[in-house]
C-alpha cells in the first residue's frame, strides 16, 4: 500500500484521495472546524509525473497556525501511505471568510463563536464605522455590541449580548 | 500585457527589506505592550496589530530571502543583521512612551501602509502584489483602530489632550521621512506624491477632529532607509537578536 497510493490510480482518483485525507484536518486554533471548512485548504494539484502539490492560505498574515497546519498535512500524508506530495503556501487570491462552507458557520455557532456575516468593505479606512449587526450565538437576540475589534485570535472579534449577558467571540469578517 | 519596465534585483531586495524592517520595528514596539496596555481589551489589540506587522514583515523577508538565495532566510534577515543593515523608517523604532505616542506612531505608520499597498497590489511583481493585497485588510483595521484613539484622547480630557499634543509635537519630526524617497525607493516606480496627498488629507482630518493644533514643517530626521538610525534601535535589536546571537541556530 505506501509504495502504491501515488501510482496505481488515475490523477483524478489521487487528487480526490489526497483531499479525503487532508480535509478534516482541524484548525488548531478553534478546534471544531476543520481546513476545508475554514477555505484554508484550497487546491490539489497532481502533476504527470504522479507527484502531489497541497495549496493552502493563511487566514491572516501572521496566523501562528499556518505552520502547524502544514505539519499535520504532512503528518496525515504520510500516514495514510501518499509520497512525493510537498505544501504550497499561497498568498493571492487573498483569503476571505467568503470562502468558509455553510457547515463550518453551523459549526461555529454550535461552538458558541458567532460566524461570519456576508463580507462587507474591510478595506476602508472611515473611522467609527457603525458596528457590525452580529446575532448572539447563544440566544440569537441581535441586541449585541462590539467590545473590540480585535479578540483572542486574528480572525475575531469580541461582542457583548446586551440581552442573555454573555460575552461571546465574532468570526469577523474579512 | 509585458511591461517594459525593470528594477534592479538589487533595489527591489533594499526595497523588501525596507518594508520589512518598518513592520518588523513597529510589531516589536508594539509587542513592548503585552501584559502592560491600559485594558485586556487593548492590550489584545495591540498585540493582534502586532502579529499582523510580524506576519506582514515575514511575507517580505521570505520573498527577500528567496531573491538574495545564499541560504538567506527569514529568520537570518531578522535575527542576523546588524543595526546599519536595518532600513526601518526612523518613526517605528521610537520608543513607546505612553499611550499617545503608541497609538499616533501606529496611524502614522498604518496610513502610510494602506495608501503604499493599495499600490503595490497592483505592482508588476506577483508577489508583491499578493503580499500588499493581503496585508491591506489588515491594515485598514490598523487605520482605524489607532485613529479613534487619536480622536478619543486628542477630544478627551484635558490631560489627554496634552498627552496627545506632546506626542504629536515630538513624533512630527520623524514623518517627513516617510516620503523622502531612498534610491532604491526610486526604482520601485511607486507614486509617492500621490501617497503622500492621501496620507496628509487622512491625517489633517482625524488630527482636526481631535482638537490637536499641528503645522506642517520642512524638517525632518532622515537616514533609517539607508541604516542610518537613532540610539534607539540598537537597543531593540540587542533585545530581539539575543537567543540567536548568544545560542547561534538555536531552535524550538
Amino acid at each position: 500500500m505506501q509504495e502504491t497510493k501515488n501510482n496505481n490510480t488515475s490523477a483524478e482518483e489521487l487528487k480526490k484521495a489526497v483531499w479525503d485525507v487532508v480535509k478534516n484536518i482541524p484548525d488548531p486554533e478553534i478546534p471544531v472546524i476543520t481546513i476545508e471548512d475554514l477555505g484554508i485548504l484550497r487546491e490539489v494539484i497532481i502533476n504527470d509525473k504522479n507527484e502531489i502539490e497541497v495549496i493552502i492560505t493563511p487566514t491572516y498574515s501572521g496566523c501562528p497556525a499556518m505552520d502547524l497546519i502544514g505539519w499535520n498535512i504532512k503528518t496525515e500524508l504520510e500516514q495514510n501511505g501518499f509520497k512525493n506530495f510537498r505544501i504550497t503556501n499561497v498568498l493571492s487570491p487573498a483569503w476571505t471568510t467568503d470562502w468558509m462552507t455553510e457547515t463550518g458557520k453551523q459549526k461555529l455557532k454550535a461552538y458558541g463563536i458567532a460566524p461570519p456575516n456576508k463580507k462587507q468593505i474591510v478595506c476602508d479606512t472611515e473611522l467609527f464605522q457603525q458596528d457590525e449587526a452580529v446575532p448572539c450565538p447563544h440566544c440569537d437576540s441581535y441586541n449585541t455590541k462590539l467590545v473590540s475589534r480585535f479578540g483572542s485570535t486574528p480572525c475575531k472579534a469580541l461582542y457583548h449580548c446586551n440581552n442573555c449577558n454573555e460575552p461571546f467571540d465574532y468570526f469577523k469578517c474579512h | 500585457m509585458a511591461s517594459t519596465t525593470t528594477v534592479s534585483k538589487e533595489d527591489k531586495i533594499n526595497y523588501l527589506l525596507y518594508i520589512a524592517d518598518t513592520a518588523l520595528i513597529l510589531s516589536h514596539r508594539n509587542s513592548e505592550w503585552c501584559g502592560h496596555a491600559p485594558v485586556l481589551e487593548q492590550d489584545i489589540a495591540l498585540t493582534n496589530i502586532a502579529l499582523d506587522l510580524l506576519g506582514q514583515a515575514r511575507n517580505f523577508y521570505q520573498y527577500a530571502a528567496e531573491l538574495i538565495g545564499n541560504n538567506a532566510t527569514e529568520d537570518s534577515l531578522a535575527y542576523l543583521r546588524l543595526e546599519h543593515e536595518y532600513k526601518n523608517l526612523l518613526l517605528a523604532e521610537q520608543p513607546n512612551e505612553d499611550w499617545a505616542y503608541t497609538v499616533l506612531r501606529q496611524f502614522y505608520i498604518s496610513t502610510f501602509l494602506f495608501y503604499l499597498y493599495q499600490q503595490l497590489q497592483q505592482n508588476e511583481d506577483e508577489q508583491v502584489a499578493a503580499i500588499a493585497a493581503k496585508s491591506i485588510k489588515e491594515v485598514a483595521y490598523h487605520v482605524r483602530w489607532s485613529g479613534e484613539w487619536v480622536i478619543r484622547l486628542g477630544d478627551g480630557t484635558k490631560e489627554s489632550n496634552q498627552r496627545m499634543q506632546q506626542a504629536l509635537d515630538f513624533l512630527k519630526d520623524y514623518t517627513g521621512e516617510v516620503f523622502i524617497a531612498a534610491n532604491y525607493e526610486q526604482a520601485m516606480q511607486i507614486d509617492m506624491a500621490t501617497i503622500q496627498k492621501k496620507w496628509e488629507e487622512k491625517v489633517a482630518a482625524v488630527l482636526n477632529e481631535a482638537m490637536l493644533s499641528f503645522s506642517t514643517n520642512n524638517f525632518s530626521h532622515t537616514g533609517g532607509k539607508t541604516g542610518k538610525h537613532t540610539e534607539h534601535l540598537g537597543y531593540i535589536l540587542t533585545e530581539m537578536q539575543y537567543l540567536q546571537r548568544t545560542y547561534p541556530n538555536a531552535t524550538w
